[in-house]
C-alpha cells in the first residue's frame, strides 16, 4: 500500500516536474531551434516547431560579419582577465582574512560586501567623466578594470567561506614540522584550496560575461562584449529573428554549460554564505 | 595564536585588495555628492557653479521622479512576488524525488545563466510580438485576441521578463534551503498527525523563512538596477512608463548630459539602495558570528 503511493506521487511529480521544467527552459529550446530556421519559417503561423528545413545559413552569417570575431574575444578577454585580476587580488586577501583572523576581520569583510550593494547609477557619472578623461571610453581596460572592481567583494567572501573549511591543524602541523609561511601556502594549503578556488574562478567568469550595466554604457564599437553585440539587434535588426537566435545561441552556449557545471557554487557565492 | 610577524605579513596580503576597494568606493561617491551641488552640463562647459541643493529640488520634484519611483516599486515588488511564491513552489517539487529530476534542475536553474540583452530580446521579439510571437499564436489558437505586450502593459512585460530570469536564483537557494531540513522532524509530525498543509506552515515555511529573507534583499538590491532589460525593449517608453530610477538617471546622464541633476539622482537611488542593504548587512553579519 504505502509503495503504491510512493509511486503514484513520484510519478505525480515527475510530470508536474518535467512540465513546469520544459516552460521555464521553453524560450532558450526556443530561441536554440529559431537558429537553424530561415528568416521565413522563423516568422511562420503557425509557428513550425521541429520539421522545418535545418539550416546553418544563420551562423555562417553572423560569423561574417566583419565584427563578430571581435565581440566574442572581447567578451572573453573581459570575462576572464577581470577574474584572474580579481583572483590575485582576493587570494592573499582572503587568504589573510582566514587563516589569522583579527577582531576587525568580520568589519573588512562586511566593509567590502557592502561595497556590492552600492547602484551603479550612483557612480555612473563620475566614472563616465573618468573613462572619458582618461581616455578609457570603450576600451578592454576600462571595462576590465570596472569588473574586477565590481567582483572583487563577490570573489574575497566566495575564497573566505572556501579557505575557513581548510582545517587549521593542518597548518600548525605545517608550522611544527618548521614550514615557512611561504612553504606552508605553496605546498600545504594550496592543493586543498584549489577546488574553492576553480569554483569561484567560473562562477566570476559567469557573472562578468554577463554583467550589462557598465558594459553597455562604457563601450562602443571596439571593446563592446557579446551583451552590448546583441544589444545592437535590438532595432530595426530585431526583426531577423533567425539571426538574432543564432547570436545568442552562440553568445549564451558556452556560458550556460559553466552554470550548469557552478550550480552549486552559485548559492555560496551570490548569499555570501548567508545560505548552505 | 598568531605572531606579530604573522599579523604584519596578513596585512600585507590583505593590503592591495582593501585599499584598491577602497578607493574604488571612495572616489566616485565623493565625485557624485560634489558634482550634485554644481549646476554642471556637459552641453554648456564653463558655466559650473555652486548651486546648493537646488538639483536635489529639481530631481525630487519632477514628476517623472515619482513615475520612475512608482515603475521601480513595481519592478521589484512584482517580479519579488512572482519569483519567491514560485520558488518556493518550485523548491517544493524538486525536492521530491522523481525520474530524472537532476536534469529538471539543469532546465529550471537555466535562465539565469542567460545574459539579461539575450533574454529581453528573445522575449520581445520571439514571445511577446503582438502578430508573429508565439503568445499571440496561442492566444488565436483559443480564439483570444492576442495581447501587444509592450504597448499595452509595458511594464508588465517587463517584470515578466526580469522574473523569468531571477525565479531560478530564488529556486535553488529555497531549495538548498529546504534540503537542509531535518526529515525526522517532518516524520514526527507525521506521526503527531500533522496534514500536509499544516507541516508546510507550521515547519517547513518558519524553517525557509531565514532563506526567503536572503532572497528578497539580495534581489531587491539586484532590482533595483535593472536596466538592460529596459533600454534593449522599450527605452523606458512609451512616455515613460518603464523608466525606472535607474533608467531615469541614466538618460539626464548620458542622453540629456546633465551632470549635476544625473548626481543628485545617483545620491538619492543611494540612499534607497543602503536602506536594504542595512538588513542585509545585519542579517548576514549575524550568520557569521555563528
Amino acid at each position: 500500500m504505502a509503495r503504491a503511493i510512493t509511486t503514484r506521487k513520484k510519478v505525480t511529480f515527475g510530470i508536474i516536474g518535467w512540465g513546469i521544467g520544459f516552460l521555464i527552459f521553453f524560450p532558450i529550446l526556443w530561441t536554440f531551434l529559431t537558429s537553424f530556421k530561415t528568416e521565413g519559417t522563423a516568422i511562420a503561423t503557425p509557428p513550425q516547431f521541429l520539421f522545418f528545413d535545418w539550416t546553418l545559413e544563420n551562423y555562417h552569417e553572423v560569423q561574417s560579419r566583419s565584427d563578430y570575431m571581435k565581440h566574442v574575444t572581447n567578451s572573453v578577454v573581459i570575462s576572464v582577465g577581470s577574474t584572474l585580476i580579481g583572483l590575485a587580488l582576493a587570494i592573499p586577501a582572503a587568504w589573510a582574512m582566514a587563516f589569522s583572523p583579527t577582531k576587525r576581520t568580520k568589519d573588512v569583510l562586511m566593509w567590502m560586501l557592502s561595497t556590492k550593494m552600492m547602484p551603479p547609477v550612483g557612480v555612473l557619472v563620475p566614472l563616465y567623466l573618468i573613462f572619458r578623461d582618461w581616455g578609457l571610453l570603450d576600451t578592454r581596460l576600462g571595462l576590465v578594470a570596472i569588473l574586477t572592481m565590481i567582483n572583487l567583494p563577490i570573489i574575497v567572501w566566495m575564497l573566505y567561506t572556501y579557505f575557513k573549511e581548510i582545517p587549521g591543524e593542518i597548518l600548525e602541523a605545517a608550522r611544527m614540522d618548521g614550514a615557512s609561511l611561504m612553504k606552508e601556502i605553496v605546498y600545504v594549503l594550496t592543493p586543498m584550496a584549489v577546488p574553492g578556488i576553480a569554483s569561484t574562478m567560473l562562477l566570476n567568469i559567469i557573472l562578468a560575461w554577463n554583467e550589462a550595466f557598465w558594459t553597455l554604457n562604457l563601450s562602443a564599437a571596439n571593446a563592446a562584449p557579446l551583451t552590448a553585440f546583441i544589444a545592437s539587434y535590438s532595432s530595426p535588426e530585431g526583426l531577423f529573428w533567425a539571426k538574432l537566435s543564432a547570436a545568442s545561441t552562440m553568445a549564451i552556449a558556452p556560458i550556460l554549460i559553466m552554470g550548469w557545471f557552478s550550480q552549486k557554487q552559485l548559492v555560496r557565492g551570490l548569499t555570501f554564505g548567508a545560505v548552505k | 595564536m598568531a605572531t606579530l610577524q604573522t599579523r604584519a605579513t596578513a596585512r600585507l596580503m590583505m593590503s592591495p585588495a582593501v585599499i584598491l576597494l577602497f578607493l574604488w568606493m571612495i572616489v566616485p561617491l565623493v565625485m557624485t555628492l560634489y558634482f550634485s551641488f554644481l549646476r554642471y552640463n556637459l552641453l554648456m562647459p564653463g558655466t559650473e557653479e555652486f548651486i546648493g541643493f537646488l538639483n536635489y529640488k529639481y530631481f525630487l520634484t519632477d514628476p517623472s521622479f515619482f513615475t520612475a519611483l512608482g515603475n521601480t516599486l513595481m519592478l521589484v515588488g512584482g517580479t519579488l512576488l512572482i519569483t519567491v511564491i514560485g520558488g518556493i513552489l518550485l523548491a517544493l517539487v524538486l525536492d521530491q524525488p522523481f525520474w530524472g529530476q537532476g536534469i529538471v534542475r539543469l532546465l529550471v536553474i537555466a535562465p539565469f545563466f542567460v545574459m539579461p540583452t539575450v533574454s529581453a530580446l528573445v522575449w520581445k521579439n520571439m514571445l511577446m510580438h503582438p502578430v508573429n510571437g508565439l503568445f499571440a499564436w496561442i492566444a488565436r489558437s483559443f480564439g483570444f485576441q492576442p495581447i501587444d505586450w509592450f504597448a499595452e502593459v509595458p511594464l508588465l512585460s517587463i517584470i515578466l521578463i526580469v522574473a523569468w530570469q531571477w525565479l531560478p536564483f530564488a529556486t535553488l537557494i529555497l531549495l538548498t534551503a529546504l534540503q537542509s531540513l531535518d526529515g525526522e522532524q517532518i516524520e514526527a509530525a507525521e506521526m503527531d498527525g500533522a496534514g500536509s498543509l499544516s507541516r508546510f506552515f507550521y515547519l517547513v515555511l518558519p524553517h525557509m523563512s531565514r532563506a526567503i529573507t536572503v532572497v528578497i534583499l539580495i534581489q531587491t538590491i539586484f532590482l533595483l538596477s535593472v536596466f538592460a532589460e529596459i533600454l534593449v525593449t522599450t527605452n523606458g517608453g512609451p512616455g515613460i512608463q518603464t523608466t525606472n530610477i535607474t533608467y531615469l538617471i541614466y538618460s539626464l546622464a548620458l542622453l540629456q548630459f546633465d551632470v549635476g541633476g544625473a548626481s543628485a539622482g545617483g545620491i538619492v537611488a543611494v540612499i534607497l539602495a543602503n536602506i536594504v542593504a542595512f538588513f542585509l548587512i545585519r542579517l548576514i553579519g549575524k550568520n557569521l558570528e555563528r
